[in-house]
């Protein structure tokens, strides 16, 4: 057992490294994204197809409104004390050993970074008006 | 008449009903399966972005479990809240006992299984979960209910199963059978209410309990199926509530593959194996066996595939729409309806010539469930 969890963490650290040695940026499934610029953030369009990426498939283990589950919450409470850089590695990376999937090829480091401070300020627009 | 007094109801039955969850807005529909019909809607429930639901024995009453740890028994009828209560911050689903006198929530935080008069939704017991690595009571998953007035769940964190004798609610009994191995995710009780199946997400394998004689212990089946094959980064739990067990076969997801197991549950040896469109989330058994559908996590969330139980291969793809959810046959499985999340709508599918035969909108539809649910072990 300890062999094959050893495999799976070199297989997730491999494709990681894959995607960094080919950093095409294109994210697989969500496309029609505008320029990214670090000051400003991404273009708006592509700022919904993330919004909608974290409450949607994020939000399949840490609740839509984000409050947690079979993941931990992402609520500002919760994040604003943990530093944004790691933040933005597990959600590229994942996390070895947990059931946090690498999500590398869905966006780029700078979409991520950008979520992680939407999040940590919590400025996610809310799912609806409740 | 008076601004306020409901006009009498007709008379109807509900084994023709059921419910669409509107995951967005905390609202359901009531849906007629014959007429391929909205009746109406409830809403007030909550945070449902991760619902399930079960039935009252009479099919009157769907008791929803929301994301919040809203409870809300539902009266499909008069479709409105007969009673709702928040018995925890987080919440995943539950179960109905055999008698269908207890309803049992399976809760992630705080930890643990509660149970509750079916009736009146009053509290009979607190059943706490084990601590697991982390310090915290461990979330809860993969709750059924089991002949003999019994419960069977899996604890994520500490890696457990345990059997909740609850014939007497207040006082429930528990067996915990320790180290069945890492993280398992969901689980299932076998249609003749024989096996509870645990999927285990952190290593690849499959826990198994002999309910007839829980004294053996639980065993492990399918150890090593993904071979030391990289598993797939996995983007949806897989789900095995709405299980596949067809002609003597059960059709489980492999977690992290693009494949169906198939396993022989007289022997629970695998005896092969379907490679599928993605990773499966619900695999699902259409109610006379013949077919096994599929649906898949990100990014393959936009097909649905039919299994012919016979070839055990794949003999269609379709493409509902964007986000496929969950599928739901109707009683006897001449149809099935299927939530597409994105597109805002129910599509109906003929399971026999996979014509599209109704659509009705829903906005952001998750899980449908049926009133044939009631009459069911495990459901």
């Amino acid at each position: 057992m300890c062999v094959r969890l050893r495999i799976r963490i070199a297989a997730v650290a491999l494709l990681g490294t894959a995607a960094v040695l080919a950093p095409a940026g294109a994210p697989a499934q969500l496309t029609g994204a505008g320029v990214t610029t670090a000051a400003a953030g991404p273009a708006p369009a592509r700022q919904r197809e993330l919004v909608a990426l974290l409450r949607q498939d994020c939000g399949a283990c840490h609740g839509m409104r984000l409050t947690g589950g079979l993941g931990p919450p992402l609520t500002a409470e919760a994040l604003y004390a943990k530093p944004a850089d790691s933040m933005t590695e597990t959600i590229l990376s994942g996390r070895p050993g947990t059931a946090m999937p690498p999500w590398r090829h869905f966006m780029t480091e700078s979409e991520a970074a950008w979520l992680v401070a939407r999040l940590r300020n919590g400025t996610i627009d809310a799912p609806d008006s409740r | 008449m008076l601004a306020g007094c409901a006009a009498p109801l007709p008379l109807r039955g509900t084994g023709d009903l059921g419910v669409v969850i509107e995951r967005a807005i905390g609202r359901l529909q009531v849906v007629d399966t014959s007429a391929h019909a909205t009746l109406g809607t409830v809403d007030g429930l909550g945070d449902l972005s991760h619902a399930s639901v079960v039935y009252s024995r009479d099919g009157r009453y769907a008791y929803v479990f929301g994301r919040d740890g809203g409870l809300t028994k539902v009266d499909l009828l008069e479709r409105r809240i007969d009673r709702r209560t928040l018995q925890a911050g987080n919440s995943i689903g539950g179960a109905i006992s055999q008698d269908g006198r207890v309803v049992a929530a399976q809760n992630y935080a705080p930890g643990g299984v509660k149970l509750f008069d079916a009736r009146t939704l009053a509290l009979l017991a607190d059943i706490p979960s084990a601590v697991g690595p982390d310090g915290q009571r461990s979330k809860v998953v993969g709750l059924a209910d089991a002949p003999e007035g019994r419960f069977v769940a899996s604890l994520f964190d500490a890696g457990e199963i345990w059997l909740i004798d609850a014939r007497n609610p207040r006082m429930p009994r528990i067996t915990r059978f320790r180290g069945i191995g890492r993280q398992p995710y969901d689980g299932l009780v076998t249609p003749d209410g024989r096996y509870y199946v645990a999927g285990l997400f952190g290593e690849d394998g499959v826990a198994l309990v002999d309910l007839w004689h829980p004294e053996r212990g639980a065993t492990r089946i399918l150890d090593g199926y993904g071979k030391g094959e990289a598993r797939l980064p996995v983007y949806k739990m897989p789900h095995l509530r709405g299980w596949a067990i067809a002609d003597g076969y059960a059709f489980l997801p492999a977690v992290g593959h693009h494949e169906v197991l198939i396993v022989d549950t007289r022997t629970w040896r695998e005896v092969g194996r379907v490679a599928v469109a993605g990773q499966p989330v619900f695999v699902i058994a259409r109610p006379d066996a013949r077919q096994v559908w599929v649906n898949f996590a990100l990014p393959d969330n936009g097909k649905v595939q039919v299994i012919d139980t016979e070839t055990r291969r794949v003999t269609a793809t379709l493409a509902p729409g964007r986000a496929v959810l969950h599928l739901e046959f109707t009683p006897r499985g001449e149809e099935v309806w299927i939530s597409v999340r994105d597109d805002n709508r129910v599509v109906v599918y003929d399971t026999a010539t996979l014509a599209r035969v109704a659509t009705l909108a829903a906005n952001a539809p998750s899980g449908i469930f049926f009133t044939s649910r009631a009459t069911r072990i495990g459901f």
